[in-house]
């Protein structure tokens, strides 16, 4: 099946090169200036603001972590050339343009409450209790600009008010908590602790565990398979291959 | 090159490949193509990456020494220690713990908790991390996590699923401890407080996976590993644990038989610390960040082996070492996201993969490497893919069709994180279909453990990741974040065990990087290279190439 000319190994590892061992001038047509922290430096038109600061020559100890828009660990401020508009973004999820200046945050100093969720009370007045400033909000959106993920911030911040879970788990769940948000609130919340806590009050009291899966638990606990188990495990690999092959299908 | 015409995302020329996809989607609707015999698999899988000529070598060293592993993974196992004996003062002690855990993923922080619910002290135990707290594959697990909980489904079916899908390969021990602990643990997430996708009635929301024979898979939308992680990090906060960021470590101690802590190496201002414990645990995850055969990879920045190189010197066993997964569909376009991850949920709910011609070419839930192998074959073999403006092949994965499947607003809700990635690059998966090739993805193999966690060194655990044998040659999806919650689990208790059992001083002492060095250099092993490489490099070469070292 290989291709004997060139392997077709090699043929995917030099397509994909540049992703793997940084970037070459050579390959590249088309230019762009950023500033990072208000130096000018040229680099290749269609990065992110991260693959832009590796091959301007940074390499992160700080400001990176998932590389995927999962982590929050590369939060970034940035302007625009002729842009008076202070934008946010995380560096690996944002499109480097020419003339934008920037900065990363890569830390959010803010204190994370310290509960228990199996003793606390399933009402608002948790919030209250653990993040009392949350009563400060004063609506003005901020947070919601602010938040890379464009998730309605302010919004879920007005249903921890109301103590209405599920409402602030609906519209939190994406959160990645980069801390965005926390910066940028002229009312020095922590909208994304709000949240967690939210959520976890959520995850137990409003939806708690199924029955199906408490059914399942006590089975196994009680040892229901583990006769069958133990004929399984001791089966030969012949065995085994025909019972995978034979095994029936759940239809989509 | 021309400046190229862009439309909702995509150049003109490929647009014009997208109507081919349309134009037989009504075709497709209800027909799937049928799944491979045994030897189709077999046939296909002659082209897979860890099968394909080239590659690989025998290790010279170690424990595992004569066994194949692909090259990058020797030449860090065949590397000299970035500390030689006696360049580090091992006198002063930092920090004197019970367990040391190094790495806070699932299966790190879930250790942390079951040791503290086992009876050890919170200041009795340690999590040190590479990068922040979380920095770690789990977060970035999209698909799910696999538990046998409905009536129609058992351990049993969840075993066989588990140990075809790794070619018959599993240490049987602990692939039953797999899947018979996954029920305890989602009982458990749920009591924590995460939040599962749910059916009207409030039962978990189960969905099929590539190799699954029964609906299995629990979501959280496609945020699963981001949602069951940080409710683990809030509670490990709320119990006010002790835990370092940005402090790799760098050498196992031992105290002469067995691992008696480790050396941490600050990644800022380079300083070191000793601790010294009584159980050590790593925890450290997989390895995409080598990109082995030159694949990019769906990884975070700091996969990059450490904690095998660290476990290999005091002379850990690995297994299946040799075994890489490839992800079926990462990303081929466009160039910023190119590697990362499209869960394979988005099969399970009814996309498929296309070819250059609209045609359905594979059944969409082969199990992984399979799945990749036909994917490279239609692009490399068939010459039936798609090129890129850079160069790179990929097929279609027809996104499009979920909707038609599952009802329209569909996509926004399960796949949120998917829909947020493409816009991003002006692109519609609800509309259009998406260029996917396979990805490194996962570390099959590792470590060598017990159904505990525990290694054949006295003193070390491994969880995670980094172990190997309980997913054989191939792991199933929705089995690595339950890898981590059940094994970092029993470690953690495990550990506890041990821990209260074991009385005295430990001695500290990095004789075995010596001992390692000496086998290296009797080997013939020349000196170019260290490890653990902690992260990698992707500076631009114009950049590298005028660099000048001055502190």
């Amino acid at each position: 099946m290989e291709d004997n000319k060139s392997p077709i190994m090699d043929r995917i590892a030099e397509a994909n090169k540049a992703a793997t061992t940084g970037i070459d001038a050579k390959d590249i047509e088309n230019w762009i200036t950023i500033h990072i922290m208000g130096k000018a430096y040229k680099v290749p038109a269609d990065l992110t603001i991260l693959t832009a600061m590796e091959y301007a020559g940074y390499k992160f100890v700080r400001g990176v972590g998932c590389r995927q828009g999962f982590c929050g660990a590369c939060a970034t401020v940035f302007r625009k050339k002729g842009d008076y508009k202070l934008q946010t973004g995380m560096a690996c999820q944002t499109r480097a343009e020419d003339g934008m200046y920037l900065v990363q945050i890569p830390f959010t100093p803010a204190e994370k409450a310290i509960y228990d969720v199996t003793k606390e009370p399933y009402e608002a007045s948790v919030f209250i209790r653990y993040y009392p400033e949350v009563t400060r909000c004063v609506s003005c959106n901020t947070c919601t600009k602010a938040c890379p993920q464009d998730l309605e911030v302010m919004d879920y911040v007005q249903a921890a008010i109301r103590g209405d879970f599920d409402g602030l788990s609906d519209i939190s769940f994406d959160c990645i908590q980069c801390g965005l948000c926390a910066m940028r609130c002229p009312a020095e919340i922590v909208q994304y602790h709000v949240a967690q806590l939210g959520r976890r009050m959520f995850g137990r009291y409003g939806l708690g565990v199924p029955d199906h899966l408490r059914k399942r638990v006590k089975e196994i606990t009680e040892g229901k398979f583990t006769d069958e188990m133990n004929k399984l495990v001791s089966c030969s690999t012949e065995e085994l291959r025909k019972i995978y092959t034979e095994r029936e299908k759940e239809p989509e | 090159m021309a400046e190229l015409k862009y439309i909702e995302g995509y150049p003109e020329n490929i647009r014009k490949e997208i109507d081919k996809v349309t134009k037989t989607r009504e075709k497709r609707i209800n027909y799937t193509p049928p799944a491979m015999t045994m030897k189709e698999r077999d046939e296909v899988l002659r082209i897979h990456p860890d099968y394909a000529p080239g590659g690989k070598r025998e290790l010279q060293v170690g424990p595992n020494k004569g066994n194949l592993a692909p090259n990058e993974v020797a030449d860090l196992l065949e590397a000299y220690p970035l500390i030689e004996q006696d360049e580090v003062n091992i006198s002063q002690v930092d920090y004197d713990t019970d367990i040391l855990i190094i790495g806070g993923g699932l299966a790190g922080t879930s250790a942390a908790l079951w040791a503290n619910d086992s009876g050890i002290a919170t200041e009795r135990i340690l999590l040190t991390n590479k990068l922040r707290h979380g920095d770690a594959n789990s977060i970035m697990a999209e698909g799910g996590t696999q538990a046998a909980d409905r009536e129609v489904d058992s351990v049993m079916k969840h075993y066989i699923d588990t140990i075809g899908g790794g070619h018959f390969e599993n240490k049987p021990d602990v692939a039953r401890a797999l899947v018979e602990d996954a029920p305890l643990i989602m009982k458990w997430l749920c009591e924590l407080g995460a939040i599962f996708d749910r059916e009207e009635g409030g039962d978990l929301a189960e969905k099929l996976a590539g190799g699954l024979s029964v609906k299995r898979m629990h979501s959280c939308r496609d945020y699963t590993g981001l949602e069951e992680f940080r409710v683990l990090r809030d509670e490990f906060r709320t119990r006010e644990i002790p835990y370092l960021e940005h402090y790799p470590a760098i050498e196992l101690l031992t105290d002469g038989d067995r691992v008696t802590g480790a050396v941490l190496w600050n990644l800022e201002t380079g300083e070191y610390k000793i601790v010294r414990a009584k159980a050590t645990i790593i925890a450290t995850g997989g390895y995409g960040r080598l990109h082995i055969r030159g694949f990019p990879t769906t990884n975070h920045y700091g996969a990059t082996f450490d904690g095998v190189v660290l476990a290999y010197r005091v002379g850990a066993k690995l297994r299946d070492i040799d075994a890489v997964q490839y992800h079926p569909t990462g990303a081929a376009y466009p160039i910023q996201i190119v590697g990362y991850l499209l869960t394979e949920k988005l099969r399970g709910s009814g996309a498929q993969p296309v070819n250059a011609d609209g045609e359905a070419f594979v059944y969409p839930l082969e199990p992984r490497d399979v799945e990749a192998s036909a994917i490279i074959r239609e692009c490399y073999v068939r010459n039936k893919g798609i090129v890129t403006p850079t160069g790179l092949r990929g097929v279609w994965l027809d996104t499009p069709l979920i909707e038609i499947k599952n009802g329209k607003g569909y996509i926004e809700k399960a796949f949120p994180g998917m829909i947020r990635m493409y816009k991003r690059y002006d692109i519609d998966i609800r509309k259009d279909p998406v260029l996917v090739f396979p990805t490194l993805h996962y570390q099959n193999g590792g470590i060598e453990t017990d159904p505990a966690g525990r290694t054949n060194v006295d003193g070390l655990w491994v969880a995670g990741e980094v172990s190997g044998g309980v997913h054989g040659k191939n792991r199933l999806m929705g089995n690595s974040t339950l890898d981590c919650l059940v094994f970092g689990r029993r470690a953690g208790m495990s550990t506890a065990e041990y821990v209260k059992a074991h009385k005295g001083e430990n001695k500290i002492a990095l004789d075995h990087v010596k001992r390692y060095v000496k086998n290296l250099e009797q080997a013939g092993v020349k000196c170019t290279r260290r490890a653990p490489i902690i992260l990698p490099d992707y500076r631009g070469k114009a950049a590298l190439a005028r660099m000048i070292d001055v502190f």
